[in-house]
């Protein structure tokens, strides 16, 4: 009730100061990792802005993390929370990698589409298998997108290890578990020379403007916001929830399945390991660091694949583990979904001033209960 | 096939079933206990790797296993408190927060572990403990009476759940907490000092269960060591309909199913390693689908307790 008298500066100063508390509790660590939290945020924080390749590297980053981000918008906006993203990533690489080597001589203009397509469903079909196990069989969907997960990655590993391996590393002997390069007519064009920043970005800037058209200015996008408001209100309302909890699972694994179709078409060209890179849950950051509105999860995106970035710039520079990066975004996660009491809460604020301050509250409280 | 259908195989199968359920079985206890109460603690497996790395590290620095429990215990009962101020507190989405928590404590581990050990260091972990006489009986005997400590606390903690549960009033309190959280405080419980309180256990629990992987079992500590047993943990609670039996039982089948699994490429039955590895994640969605029901669940799961709101 209250969200609606947020100001986006407000909740911008919320979301800042979660990362700052994430940050400093983070700093913790670095100084029990007898580092210097100073230069060590300070190599994280400019080393991605420092020059042209960390920038572009940023940007990199940037297009799975969005495009993961949007799929989490979509499912979390319809009450699903949805932690399938790896492994819908991983369906989307598998799926696009397969039609791209197997049609090889199909021209561009044709395999293109046919990839991303392939990709795209790929993903929503593992997305859609979850969706559908909550509809009708109410299995709670993050144990079922965890156990996707750890089933997808097996497979994703089985087949670039067997049935999908390049055949040259078969020949040669090197056993490499890796795909076959797709064929380059397909490879997205780079958008800076030199970098490995490509035409990827483009695409999901449009589909984040797109997913915010549907999301809040199609009926289909209002019927499954209200699903997520609230399931037994939407059904009195003659809302089909069932198949709008499949739908928006299939559409959260298709931008998760692109987001592994990008990695694929537009940096490494083939499937190998490791291809999803924790994107999955950088994802979901990105996403309730975005407030779950599409195109806040643009900057958002940004900001966590410029952290990214930073996070092996601080690995080669100061020696911290990478892994860093994972404490700092599980600890933004819980600021931000404590932060929301704030929010929520106008008058919190206050009382928790006045509680430390040891002053009386009781006044307040009764106040505020008859404002709401 | 004679071999593989011989009783001296078909004992270590079960054994070895016995000794995996522990891990489901603390972790699944601990989350009974929180979800009873009625909040989510979706962050189970981050605190499982907390624990299992706590637990290796106190051992190799200490050379005490025993150490290694009561360290893992306290960075468990931390990470319930963290859960805690986040879901209780200030009444956070309990399913975000709990995969924040997860991310906090997978980074954490695997932070701690490169800064302070880096590579592959083996422990000398729990020994097993014949129970005298018992573990003379043929077969029983060495499928039940010839495990570490930690396999022996998690099977006791089955029926002293059951009766922490429903013969005392403190588990009265968590019952009523998690069912009626406005009649609970009307009646003078206090709604967050149960719900810390279950949090804490649970994170203790879970930590333990982290334990037993590094030195109740591995004797090592390794990247993603806990494979997702903190979900299925969760899962099984599910399965079990919140009592400590039907987890019991939950556990018992998964574990035996998976004991099964890797005698099967121990004798190296011709099946692809990665289909084998994925059986036990097939098997936790097929239990999920099936013991669905909602009847069973405490009313105010996963609803932050707003007091005054109602009536």
């Amino acid at each position: 009730m209250s969200s609606k008298h947020n100001g986006v500066f407000k909740q911008i100063i919320v979301l800042l100061l979660a990362l700052l508390g994430a940050l400093l509790v983070g700093a913790l660590f670095l100084i029990l990792a007898k580092s210097d939290p100073i230069k060590a945020y300070g190599v994280m924080f400019s080393g991605p802005l420092g020059d042209k390749f960390g920038i572009t590297e940023t940007l990199v980053r940037t297009v799975p993390l969005l495009l993961v981000g949007l799929g989490i918008v979509i499912s979390f906006r319809s009450g699903i929370i949805n932690i399938g993203a790896e492994g819908q990533i991983l369906a989307g690489a598998i799926g696009a990698t397969a039609v791209g080597t197997s049609l090889s001589d199909v021209p561009a203009m044709i395999l293109l589409p046919a990839v991303f397509v392939a990709g795209g469903a790929c993903g929503a079909i593992w997305g859609g298998i979850a969706g559908w196990l909550k509809a009708r069989l109410s299995v709670n969907e993050i144990l079922s997108t965890v156990m996707l997960n750890q089933i997808a990655l097996q497979l994703y590993l089985f087949l670039i290890r067997g049935p999908l391996i390049d055949p040259k590393e078969v020949s040669y002997g090197t056993g490499v578990p890796q795909t076959a390069l797709i064929p380059e007519q397909i490879w997205l064009s780079r958008l800076v020379p030199g970098t490995r920043i490509h035409s990827g970005l483009i695409f999901a800037l449009v589909l984040a403007v797109l997913v915010y058209i549907f999301l809040w200015k199609t009926s289909r996008g209002y019927r499954l916001r209200a699903v997520g408001a609230g399931s037994e209100a939407a059904r009195y309302a003659g809302i089909k929830v069932e198949w709008y909890l499949v739908l928006a699972m299939a559409m959260a694994g298709g931008m998760a399945g692109l987001a592994g179709v990008v990695e694929v078409t537009g940096v490494h060209h083939r499937s190998l390991e490791g291809l999803s890179a924790g994107y999955g849950f950088s994802g979901i950051v990105a996403a309730l660091f975005g407030r779950l509105h599409p195109l806040g999860t643009i900057p958002a995106s940004i900001l966590f694949g410029a952290l990214l970035v930073g996070a092996d710039m601080m690995q080669r520079a100061v020696n911290i583990p990478a892994a860093m990066i994972m404490v700092i975004q599980g600890l933004v996660v819980l600021f931000v979904v404590s932060s929301d009491y704030f929010l929520r809460n106008p008058d919190s604020i206050v009382k928790l001033k006045a509680k430390f301050l040891g002053q009386k509250w009781i006044g307040e409280v009764g106040s505020k209960w008859k404002d709401s | 096939m004679e071999g593989f259908m011989s009783i001296d195989i078909f004992i270590i199968i079960l054994a070895t079933g016995v000794r995996l359920a522990t891990p489901f079985l603390l972790a699944a206890l601990g989350e009974m206990f929180v979800q009873r109460s009625g909040v989510y603690n979706l962050g189970v497996e981050g605190i499982m790797m907390m624990g299992a790395f706590a637990g290796f590290f106190a051992t190799l620095q200490q050379g005490s296993p025993l150490l290694g429990i009561i360290v893992s215990l306290a960075i468990g009962a931390l990470m319930g408190l963290i859960m805690a101020f986040v879901s209780v507190t200030f009444k956070a989405e309990q399913g975000i927060s709990g995969i924040g928590l997860y991310m906090f404590g997978w980074g954490l581990s695997g932070l701690l572990f490169r800064l302070y050990v880096g590579g592959v260091t083996s422990i000398d972990g729990l020994k097993p403990i014949a129970i005298p006489m018992l573990s003379d009986i043929p077969l029983i005997g060495q499928v039940l009476f010839n495990h570490n400590v930690l396999v022996y606390t998690a099977f006791l903690l089955v029926p002293l759940s059951g009766i922490i549960l429903y013969k005392t009033s403190w588990g009265l309190n968590v019952r009523a907490v998690g069912n009626k959280p406005e009649a609970a405080d009307t009646l003078g419980v206090s709604v967050v000092k149960i719900r810390y309180q279950c949090l804490i256990v649970g994170g203790m629990l879970a930590a333990l269960a982290g334990a037993f992987l590094t030195i109740g079992q591995a004797n090592m500590y390794a990247d993603n060591i806990t494979a997702g047993r903190g979900f299925i943990a969760i899962a099984l609670v599910y399965f079990g309909r919140w009592s400590p039996w039907g987890i019991l039982l939950g556990s018992l089948l998964f574990s035996m199913a998976d004991s099964f699994q890797s005698m099967v490429q121990v004798l190296g039955i011709n099946f692809p390693y990665e289909l084998a590895v994925i059986l036990p994640y097939m098997v936790t969605i097929i239990a999920l689908a099936i013991s669905y029901g909602r009847v069973w669940a405490p009313a105010a799961l996963g609803k932050p307790y707003e007091r005054g709101t109602r009536g």
